[in-house]
């Protein structure tokens, strides 16, 4: 609460418009004045948990900065990024973040259409499954998490004792699979909502009209629906994709980052918290932001996404 | 609406079956777990052999889970109260008055509720122990309430657009400030927007973990879902799967809840900030 109060009282005045506009007519400035101060506390919290830090990083990320050596503190260029770039350990951890995030979210784009067309088209029970459906949505990933593993636990879970006592936890390309289907399990659910609100935008008069002219199932979907959809589409996948990059709470879960399934964000967090060097660890943090920012340039850019809420205010 | 013939009646049915039953089993498989015995739980079947209450007695008597739920509630609640009243502001600003600089901030948000977590926590870390704030509920709260509020402007801006302005206007010509139009007139009218983004700002909070786990330290501020993990290998609990999967359950029930008090506001909130036509 403290910030709250303290935020409003220190930001409200030097947000204030400037009175050089004289040509404004008095409405307009205290339209304007008003609506500086109604967003002022927003963005002071906003800057100040995101901004600053990130400017304070990009100075850790160029120091030599361990906490258990903290007297040997000293700047040293961009020497941990050489030495981030040029450890296999980032990279496969980049390797590790990259698979789960294309597969995840991929399926999750599959199966979120198919889940849209059941809650589009069923009648009776719509309201079950919609409800049914959003629990994974709205588990807590960590508890999600324990469920798988301990369902593929060997000789203590249903899923392992379905796959013949096996553990898949402790080898790698198994444990990746386990944990990208943990991911498409808790995010299907977002995705088929975010894909049912582009799907009823789709005239049923237009699908209507197709079939009478005699296109199939298929051309009606790809030369009708997903044109349509698009939009909706690219949103959703921008927002998946850059969620999935930063995995943390299933894999820190599931398999701790053992057997070459950590992702970078794990990669960060050991760096952290258990070998205290702030220094490498602001290093890839500094790294994963310009991962982040490549793909939502890749996606505004090249896929022509509009950002999201970029239309606010012009209707 | 639209008639189907019983064949296909009987496929979509199949089909609302298999999203069912894919949605529930990993949930039930933790609630089977939670109320196994210590022995049972060795037993991979999804109905317990035997059956104990022992699970939640142990975790609902011991301060290393009450805590830790008293403090996911806490900074929850006052982070989802701080998120909406600041969102609210501003989703207001941006829905309603001219002003410069509305798109920087809508890039702003959107840039925010898309940043790599990790990347904020070597810096955070640093700067709380400096602030002091390291294991403290503000030391939660403050970067709960920075990432609520992205979320919040959001979808409180797409719901104010919706809101009757003439009312409004009819306010300001009896005589009332802009910011009495808000309090008095505006404000009612919003609030099922309000209740709608207070649920996914708090559900955001309720899930976190790699905050939660990198900002607390002891019980002091440590939440549910970061305190879970800590059950292994204490001397309280003998095996710490029951206890773990009873907490998980226990964590996930006001999600439940919620989810079926208000599932219409919960997809209309998830769809109004990111899909628009």
């Amino acid at each position: 609460m403290s910030t709250n109060t303290q935020a409003v009282t220190t930001g409200a005045p030097t947000e204030a418009p400037p009175g050089r506009k004289a040509e404004l007519s008095e409405g307009a400035r205290a339209e304007r004045r008003l609506g500086f101060m109604l967003i002022a506390p927003a963005v002071i919290v906003m800057l100040a948990v995101t901004a600053y830090p990130i400017v304070y990083a990009i100075y850790l990320s160029l120091e030599r900065y361990n906490l258990a050596q903290p007297q040997d503190t000293k700047f040293i260029g961009f020497a941990n990024y050489g030495a981030v770039l040029s450890s296999s350990y980032w990279w496969q951890a980049l390797e590790v973040t990259v698979i789960i995030t294309v597969f995840s979210v991929a399926i999750t784009l599959v199966l979120g259409m198919l889940l849209a067309f059941v809650l589009h088209r069923t009648i009776f029970t719509r309201g079950l499954v919609r409800t049914v459906s959003l629990i994974p949505y709205g588990i807590v990933t960590v508890a999600a998490a324990y469920s798988w593993q301990y369902a593929w636990t060997p000789s203590q879970g249903y899923l392992s004792a379905a796959f013949n006592n096996s553990a898949p936890l402790t080898s790698q390309v198994e444990a990746i699979i386990v944990i990208i289907v943990a991911e498409i399990w808790k995010t299907t659910p977002f995705m088929g909502l975010l894909l049912l609100a582009g799907l009823s935008l789709v005239p049923e008069d237009l699908l209507k009209a197709a079939k009478v002219d005699g296109a199939t199932a298929w051309q009606r979907f790809t030369k009708i629906m997903l044109p349509l959809m698009k939009p909706a589409i690219l949103v959703a996948l921008l927002f998946r994709t850059l969620d999935s990059f930063r995995i943390f709470d299933n894999i820190f879960i599931l398999t701790q980052g053992s057997h070459g399934t950590g992702s970078v964000s794990i990669l960060g967090y050991d760096n952290l918290f258990n070998a205290l060097n702030l220094g490498i660890g602001s290093t890839i943090s500094i790294l994963i932001f310009i991962c982040v920012a490549i793909i939502a340039v890749i996606f505004i850019l090249g896929f022509g996404t509009a950002a999201p809420g970029s239309d606010i205010g012009r209707r | 609406m639209a008639t189907y013939t019983p064949r296909q009646a009987a496929g979509w049915a199949t089909a609302n079956l298999v999203v069912v039953v894919l949605a529930l089993i990993p949930v039930l498989w933790l609630v089977s777990l939670s109320f196994k015995t210590p022995a049972a739980v060795l037993d991979p079947s999804l109905w317990p052999a035997a059956w104990t209450g022992g699970n939640y007695g142990g975790i609902l008597t011991s301060s290393q889970f009450l805590r830790p739920l008293l403090n996911s509630i806490g900074i929850g609640l006052i982070s989802t109260l701080i998120s909406v009243v600041l969102a609210s502001m501003a989703a207001y600003a941006v829905a309603r008055l001219r002003f410069p600089g509305k798109s920087v901030l809508i890039g702003m948000a959107l840039l925010i509720a898309m940043f790599p977590l990790i990347a904020l926590v070597t810096p955070l870390f640093t700067i709380e122990r400096a602030l002091g704030l390291f294991n403290t509920w503000p030391g939660l709260i403050i970067p709960y309430v920075a990432f609520g509020l992205p979320l919040g402007i959001y979808t409180l801006s797409a719901f104010f657009r919706e809101i009757p302005w003439e009312l409004e206007k009819a306010a300001k010509v009896d005589g009332a400030t802009p910011f009495q139009a808000f309090i008095r007139v505006i404000a009612p009218l919003a609030a099922p927007g309000m209740v709608t983004t207070a649920i996914l700002v708090f559900l955001a909070c309720w899930n976190d973990f790699l905050l939660a786990i990198s900002f607390t330290s002891t019980i002091a501020s440590r939440t549910a879902p970061a305190a879970m993990q800590y059950f292994s290998g204490g001397s309280v609990f003998t095996v710490p799967t029951g206890p773990i999967a009873a907490a998980a359950v226990v964590i996930t029930i006001p999600i439940i809840i919620f989810v079926l008090f208000f599932q219409r506001r919960i997809v209309a909130g998830l769809t109004s900030g990111a899909v628009k036509g």
